[in-house]
């Protein structure tokens, strides 16, 4: 059994600082994720839907995100995540992950509030996340 | 106007072996260095049956339809004009390499707003172990229709 850590509303995850968005990582995650779809890796097709270029995946801030999360709390004890995409985010934008505890339930359950912006302040995704220390690591 | 006798429809369930080079690939677009994410025997001897798929993993999952990104098509939005809005996912097992799961969506609701310039579409899924078919996620997917003027 893991005792679960102090954890108190307004406490901060340590924040994800990512390198500036590149087209190879959009190709990469469209391999992995298996999200094929054109206007994330065709700068052509999303001209011709009249983005002006190709544009992040939202799961893929979404990753970042689970990032914060998984990287603060054992991944087991994500109970729930949700996530709200607010703008579109282009290449070469850089972001940071962040994520704060809003609540923590009589259970010991944590309510954490996540956003990922760019470094100039813009927000790309809002979200929550309900984490639950008493799910015990490494039990899969 | 949004069609609403979509509400209802089911892609049926399809079923996706979670491979190792997937999920390491995926650590890699994602900047997720950790060995239980990337290397199989430091996952292993974490107590984990093989590599850890990623929380979005079971959106990833969804892309594994047989009709692929076609759904799109099907609930009414072309692929120019989609963007995604929510995502909304519950945990109640990990996913590792190796497992065999089962994937089924449909669609719980669509409406309109600002007029008919903005289309909703709302899908639900459900994950399963293939060989008992015990929970491992639910989620919950608004795909949004941004009708271009």
């Amino acid at each position: 059994m893991t005792t679960p850590p102090a954890v108190a509303p307004g406490d901060l995850l340590p924040p994800l600082e990512l390198p500036p968005l590149t087209r190879a990582t959009l190709a990469l995650y469209a391999g992995g994720s298996g999200d094929h779809i054109p206007l994330h890796i065709d700068s052509d097709f999303a001209r011709a839907a009249g983005h002006r270029d190709v544009f992040m995946h939202g799961m893929l801030g979404a990753a970042f995100l689970a990032r914060v999360l998984t990287g603060w709390a054992s991944q087991e004890c994500l109970l729930e995540f949700q996530v709200r995409f607010q703008a579109i985010t282009w290449p070469g934008e850089v972001l940071v992950a962040t994520g704060t505890v809003e609540a923590v339930d009589d259970a010991g359950a944590a309510t954490v509030a996540v956003e990922l912006r760019t470094v100039a302040g813009e927000t790309k995704i809002t979200g929550r996340a309900v984490i639950d220390f008493t799910r015990i690591p490494g039990s899969s | 106007m949004i069609d609403r006798s979509i509400i209802g429809f089911s892609w049926g369930h399809w079923e996706v072996d979670i491979e190792v080079g997937r999920l390491r690939l995926l650590a890699k677009a994602m900047g997720e260095t950790r060995p239980i994410y990337t290397d199989v025997a430091a996952a292993r001897a974490a107590g984990y049956r093989s590599l850890i798929a990623p929380p979005t993993f079971a959106f990833c999952l969804l892309a594994d339809s047989p009709v692929g990104s076609g759904y799109l098509a099907d609930v009414g939005i072309p692929i120019a004009e989609v963007l995604h809005g929510e995502q909304h996912f519950t945990y109640h097992q990990l996913m590792c390499a190796g497992d065999r799961v089962r994937v089924t969506r449909q669609v719980a609701d669509c409406y309109e707003k600002k007029g008919g310039a903005l289309g909703f579409v709302v899908l639900e899924s459900r994950i399963t172990f293939a060989a008992d078919d015990s929970l491992i996620a639910t989620g919950r997917q608004v795909m949004v229709h941004r009708r271009r003027p």
